[in-house]
């Protein structure tokens, strides 16, 4: 691991690094099209993306065909996205609040989410024309604004901002609990417990078109502040000398990450670990500039994301973890060798 | 010309901490800022980096109010040295240098072989050309200290100002840092404690009290014994090094 760090930082440009980690993506969400509960033959794997394609015209099994095309893949091609994003989202939010333990969730937003999926599963608040995943995005905003309104629009710090959405989270899973205990029955809690792990149950290509846009709009807008986010390194004044407009990047950023987070817990659920671990891990190897640190970030979230996906559908016959569990599990020990790693290296 | 004051005043809630300072920085000489604990120091550089916004009268970069000029503008021309400022993150000696390009470039990529040159000439300059690729969690306080100046440097600016640089340094390097920054012809301005110090190295003095200025001039017109006593709060007597020429005090038990 030192090794690969060694010659990625001092040898490897950029150009080869995104290329290398490109294409470790697509085999990622390749084995996520090609590997499930039933099993497909990868040639029937492969001919059922390329007939859609338009590229072939094999003739399949049209149940095949199916689970391949508006199954799997599109579920591979989500997970990538979410996961692309989370990290993107805890590796701005751990700069920008000069905090390693900030995640995408710091600012409250998944607590806000899980109140207004709550609202809407429980309490079936306008009950048809709102769904699930509306209510969640409305919950998530709104604990954002209440966050960003207590810490005085950033003005006050970053340790302001923390504990602002400590008590953001605090306020709104205090609400769901309310709402659960007193007005759910047996089965719709169980509906929010699986809700709040996360899962890629639901997710068709609609959702796909939605993540990717965002994900792709958050990384446009965050790897414009990258040079940005180095200067933050040494502390709001340490940037604001540097030229850095610090309020107007802090609003931006924080703006964008809580769309991208609003938008991934309102389709998933809130999915952790990921978004703390990536960010750490790519660091790891790449470095802390910005510049290459955000490309490894939604590269590495995404294969990350993908390859928990593949292990929560199949560890368990008949039955799909919750892609939580499964990312906490995977994610912990494989965090604690980087951990014990950088310890050793220093 | 160059950084100049009129009327600074700075209030945080209902407490004064700067009141009504004017200066004005000679182009290409030092000027300490001495006070003793609480006197508003810090605040005032902040003030004059454009870091706060004054609650009276102004700031002026060569005449024009420091409000009306671009946050990168103004990085281009005054870099700060924070007192003791560090990071978690992992970096190496030549990234954190790297920074003070960051006023002088696009948002993506526009590095050149100028950028570098100047990095290089920065590390030099401190003497730490042979420790680029070194982290800054395994450097020493002096060595930070000297990174951070790098760090301005880089800048390439035309006014630096530090807010006591030489705090937890051992006498080799307080004294090594303070000839570096005489002998940069940069216009800077530089809070310090050690009033042999501020004797020695600066061309002017401003003594501060409780926010405002009691006392301003060369170092041997401000250093006496009743400004020692009366804002120092400490016997002393002062005369001319029989080594440097410049004042020396002597503390009285």
């Amino acid at each position: 691991m030192t090794a690969l760090r060694q010659a990625v930082r001092e040898q490897a440009g950029p150009g080869l690094l995104l290329l290398l980690s490109t294409v470790l993506l697509l085999l990622a969400v390749g084995a996520g099209t090609g590997i499930g509960e039933m099993a497909i033959p990868i040639d029937t794997t492969f001919f059922a993306v390329t007939n859609r394609l338009g590229w072939s015209a094999v003739d399949l099994d049209p149940i095949h065909q199916s689970v391949i095309w508006d199954y799997r893949l599109s579920r591979s091609l989500v997970a990538a996205c979410c996961g692309a994003g989370l990290a993107l989202c805890g590796a701005i939010l751990q700069s920008l609040l000069r905090n390693a333990l900030a995640e995408p969730y710091v600012l409250g937003v998944s607590a806000g989410a899980s109140t207004g999926a709550v609202g809407i599963i429980v309490l079936g608040l306008g009950a048809g024309s709102i769904t699930i995943s509306a209510g969640a995005f409305v919950g998530a905003f709104a604990s954002f604004a209440f966050v960003a309104l207590l810490s005085n629009g950033a003005r006050g710090g970053a340790g302001k901002t923390i504990l602002a959405g400590v008590a953001a989270s605090q306020l709104f899973n205090a609400l769901t609990s309310y709402i659960v205990s007193t007005s759910a029955n047996a089965q719709q809690a169980r509906d929010v417990m699986f809700w709040l792990l996360g899962s890629f149950g639901g997710v068709r290509w609609s959702e796909f078109q939605l993540i990717l846009v965002v994900v792709i709009i958050g990384f446009c807008v965050c790897i414009y502040f990258a040079r940005a986010l180095d200067a933050f390194a040494f502390g709001d004044d340490a940037a604001a000398s540097l030229g850095i407009p610090v309020r107007t990047v802090r609003i931006v950023l924080f703006g964008v990450t809580a769309l991208m987070t609003a938008t991934i817990v309102s389709m998933v659920g809130s999915i952790g670990f990921v978004g703390l671990v990536v960010p750490h891990a790519a660091r790891f190897i790449v470095g802390p500039s910005h510049e290459r640190l955000l490309p490894t970030c939604v590269v590495g979230g995404g294969i990350f994301m993908v390859l928990a996906d593949i292990v929560s559908r199949v560890v368990l016959p008949q039955q799909v973890l919750p892609i939580g569990v499964v990312t906490a599990l995977v994610g912990v020990p494989f965090f604690s060798v980087i951990l014990y790693r950088t310890e050793r290296a220093r | 010309m160059t950084i100049a004051a009129e009327g600074l005043t700075w209030k945080v809630g209902r407490t004064v901490i700067v009141d009504n300072v004017s200066l004005r920085a000679e182009p290409g000489k030092m000027l300490g800022l001495l006070g003793p604990n609480g006197s508003g120091k810090s605040s005032l550089l902040r003030l004059l980096a454009g870091l706060r916004k004054a609650n009276a009268g102004q700031v002026t970069l060569d005449g024009k109010d420091l409000r009306h000029i671009k946050r990168s503008a103004m990085a281009r021309r005054v870099a700060l040295v924070e007192q003791q400022s560090s990071t978690e993150s992992n970096v190496r000696v030549r990234e954190v240098v790297e920074l003070g390009r960051i006023p002088h470039l696009p948002p993506l990529g526009g590095w050149t072989r100028a950028d570098d040159a100047a990095v290089d000439a920065a590390l030099e300059r401190v003497g730490m050309t042979e420790r680029g690729e070194q982290y800054w969690q395994s450097l020493s306080g002096g060595e930070r200290q000297r990174v951070h100046i790098a760090r301005a440097l880089a800048q390439t600016p035309s006014e630096l100002l530090l807010d006591e640089p030489t705090n937890h340094l051992d006498i080799q390097h307080q004294i090594e840092l303070l000839r570096l920054i005489s002998d940069v012809s940069l216009t800077s301005i530089i809070a310090l404690h050690d009033l042999n110090h501020a004797a020695m190295f600066c061309d002017h003095v401003l003594v501060m009290q409780k926010g405002r200025i009691v006392a301003h001039g060369a170092p041997e017109a401000v250093l006496t014994e009743t400004l020692l006593s009366e804002v120092f709060r400490v016997q002393a007597r002062v005369e001319p090094s029989p080594h440097h020429g410049k004042p020396h005090i002597h503390y009285l038990l």
